[in-house]
């Protein structure tokens, strides 16, 4: 008991205005704080530290160069195209993640197929999400294969005279492997919109339908806006994942063609462990780093305005 | 406990000097050994009488890490065999990190970059230099030249500025793999050797098999095949990429030719589609599943081509020269390499781990049970017993000169990866001509270089 005591006032003060600092919670936090220091902040400011100067980790004394870094990366021409190529890749697969999620959580969520129905297909719908990356590109580079069932199934529609090569194909290949990436994140989701859909009260379908709402208004005046919190959260969240998306390019296409598949995550990856210039490949993910900053401001403020 | 005093006069190879200025930890007690060598051998006895009233040892209180990816492709449990007869011998426990070569390479990359690297790592010829001037990697000739051991038992070392920084404990040959099944449906009835006989054959298996004559994988994210499948027919014509250690690429007839070469196949539609994201395993499944005639490829994927119920009626080949070379061939070879980590407190034991690996007898083991030829030049590994292929390669391989241009390079796998990006720009016709894009590709290389 004295002990206790002994504690609490060791970790109680107070402040220049008379009240009480608790330190307490603090010392609860700590495990929490320090791991997220050791895993998440520590390796964050070491990466800034890199990117401002001369070629580290090679160099035993690198030697500060400010901006030039930032400045090398931003001026060539392969990170342009990554930033391009991040950018049809991002914005393409992130609004097919949320069409084809919203439409298959709709499907599942519909009172016109039975229990065991939606089960079934629930399950299926939901089976890309579980697969490891690595799983999800042996699958495709089969199924992509030249002489794979896509181009077999394309000949046998009439739809291709030639066996294509989709994943090396310089006009095909990003598209390819954004199709991917769509197959692969779009039961997110449909799990997260469908448990959205789930919580969301009938009577506000059936005060609309007596006031004569078709099911069309119905989906844009209520599904739409009782949605948004979760969609907004859905968005943000895979932005920043599919900006981040290195597995399923690299085991596909490893940046090419050429370099028609080369996206920021291929690009930092190169400059790291093939051409060694860490300090490069620490500014191109600083510049990563500082889109998704923006973005998660976004979203803290979007969250904020709703509390 | 004399036991362990044995092993280090038996082995002979852990450095008196280094046991002397190593740290001891005996009973919580650290005792920092900081004598001179004269004052060597009374400290000798007096760790003599401690470890022997211990029961515990020098050999034992040591652990080594070894990274690689031998262990993937060695038969199941044949490294941990080999590593356990070296701990029967001293005592030093050894932990194999196995994993798949692109891993390793990642694991490694990223242990050289925060100095935690695994004691002894698997090295490619490939990685060598760069690790090298990171100060990752040890330098052998210092520990080799401490221990007394005579490297004129080594086929190879690896060396940069001079000093050794990785020994290669097995060579792989890349010989060309030939399909004679679809040799025989498309009527050629002979081997090709020189490469206008190559063109004919492909040709006559693409136009009757449905299958196509000829393989290159071409990915940039393993851009090993401008190695092993595309200098290859540089090599085999006696051509060279380098000059004096510098690229030699403008101007370079053998290797403009062989550009052209591969461009007319390309053209001909005589190479399997969907080479530029194909990866060396990609090739090999092309080629197992009969869809391919030739390929260049190592011979350690001869028991990968074995396993299963695959049927494939194989033959091993030359590459094929360019019309009219009848000089030596040169045959590219790749190493499963070893060296020692700068961060690991043990290099005397790594060192002596190293040299166990290297000794005639668990080189021929590794050897045969790898399908490779030994580091050792006194190895005799027992091929008696060997897949009749093999022995074929083995022949080829003693009829030409082992090749790799690439080890040792700085940045090798980007320069690889260079010339994979513009080859195919090459051979997609944004160049005018070879020489046009060995040019740009010899502006990037020099960067390397500087």
């Amino acid at each position: 008991m004295k002990g206790e005591l002994g504690l609490k006032k060791i970790f109680n003060s107070f402040n220049k205005n008379g009240h009480k600092i608790e330190k307490t919670p603090y010392l609860y936090l700590s495990p929490t704080l320090i791991l997220m220091a050791v895993l998440l902040i520590i390796p964050i400011f070491m990466i800034l530290r890199y990117s401002f100067f001369d070629n580290v980790i090679i160099n035993k004394n690198p030697v500060f160069v400010g901006f030039q870094n930032y400045i090398n990366v931003l001026t060539d021409p392969d990170f342009i195209v990554a930033a391009k190529n991040t950018l049809f890749f991002v914005s393409v697969s992130v609004i097919a993640h949320l069409v084809i999620g919203l439409f298959f959580a709709m499907l599942l969520n519909t009172d016109y197929l039975g229990e065991k129905t939606k089960g079934i297909f629930r399950v299926i719908y939901a089976l890309p999400w579980m697969f490891t990356a690595s799983v999800i590109a042996i699958l495709w580079k089969m199924m992509l294969n030249p002489h794979g069932i896509i181009n077999y199934l394309l000949q046998v529609g009439n739809l291709a005279s030639t066996n294509i090569a989709w994943l090396s194909s310089r006009s095909f290949a990003l598209m390819a492997v954004t199709l991917i990436n769509i197959w692969a994140g779009y039961p997110f989701y449909m799990i997260s919109i469908l448990a959205g859909l789930q919580g969301i009260s009938g009577d506000l379908y059936e005060a609309a339908a007596i006031d004569g709402a078709t099911p069309v208004k119905q989906f844009f005046y209520i599904t739409l806006p009782q949605l948004k919190p979760i969609l907004i959260s859905l968005l943000t969240l895979d932005f920043v994942w599919t900006i981040q998306q290195f597995a399923l390019i690299w085991l596909t296409t490893g940046g090419g063609p050429i370099n028609a598949t080369e996206t920021f995550s291929t690009y930092i990856y190169k400059q790291a462990f093939s051409r060694y210039q860490y300090s490069q490949a620490s500014a191109s993910a600083g510049i990563v780093l500082f889109i998704c900053t923006i973005l998660a401001i976004f979203y803290a403020r979007q969250q904020k305005a709703r509390t | 406990m004399a036991g362990n005093i044995l092993i280090i006069k038996k082995r002979g190879n852990i450095n008196l000097s280094m046991i002397l200025s190593a740290k001891y930890n005996y009973n919580h007690l650290e005792v920092e050994v900081m004598l001179s060598i004269r004052k060597g051998m009374v400290v000798l006895v007096v760790l003599a009488v401690l470890f022997s009233m211990s029961g515990t040892g020098f050999a034992q209180n040591v652990s080594l890490e070894f990274q690689q990816w031998w262990g993937v492709e060695l038969p199941e449990g044949e490294l941990r065999d080999i590593a356990d007869g070296y701990t029967e011998e001293t005592g030093i426990e050894i932990e194999l990190l196995s994993n798949p070569y692109a891993d390793t390479r990642d694991q490694i990359s990223a242990g050289a970059a925060t100095g935690t690297m695994a004691d002894v790592v698997g090295l490619d010829g490939s990685w060598v230099y760069d690790f090298a001037v990171q100060g990752s990697i040890a330098d052998l000739s210092e520990l080799m030249e401490a221990d007394g051991y005579d490297d004129s038992q080594l086929s190879d070392q690896i060396r940069v500025n001079g000093d050794t920084y990785m020994i290669p404990v097995a060579n792989f040959a890349y010989p060309m793999f030939v399909n004679l099944d679809l040799l025989e449906e498309a009527g050629i009835t002979e081997l090709p050797e020189t490469r206008s006989e190559f063109i004919a054959a492909a040709e006559a298996v693409t136009e009757k098999t449905g299958a196509y004559g000829w393989i290159i994988p071409l990915s940039t994210s393993t851009p090993s095949g401008i190695q092993n499948n595309f200098m290859g027919w540089l090599w085999a014509s006696g051509g060279s990429m380098l000059e004096n250690g510098r690229p030699n690429l403008v101007g370079n007839d053998k290797l403009i030719e062989t550009v052209e070469f591969q461009k007319e196949l390309f053209d001909k539609n005589l190479v399997s589609p969907g080479v530029y994201a194909m990866t060396e395993s990609d090739m090999v499944e092309e080629f197992a599943n009969g869809r391919v005639a030739f390929m260049i490829d190592s011979l350690a994927h001869l028991t990968t081509l074995r396993r299963g119920e695959t049927d494939l009626n194989m033959a091993m080949m030359k590459v094929p020269t360019m019309d009219g070379y009848n000089g030596e061939s040169g045959i590219g070879v790749a190493n499963w390499g070893i060296g020692v980590a700068s961060n690991t407190e043990h290099k005397a034991e790594s060192m002596d781990f190293i040299e166990y690996l290297m000794s005639p007898e668990v080189n021929s083991r590794i050897a045969v049970a790898a399908n490779a030829f030994p580091g050792n030049v006194n190895a005799e590994p027992e091929y008696k017993g060997a897949d009749p292929l093999f022995l074929d390669a083995f022949e080829i391989y003693k009829d030409s000169y082992a090749i790799n241009e690439f080890t040792g390079l700085p940045t090798s796998e980007q320069l690889m990866r260079d010339f994979a990006e513009n080859l195919q720009l090459y051979l997609e016709g944004d160049y005018d001509s070879a020489d046009e894009m060995l040019a740009v590709i010899e502006d990037e290389w020099e960067k390397a270089f500087e």
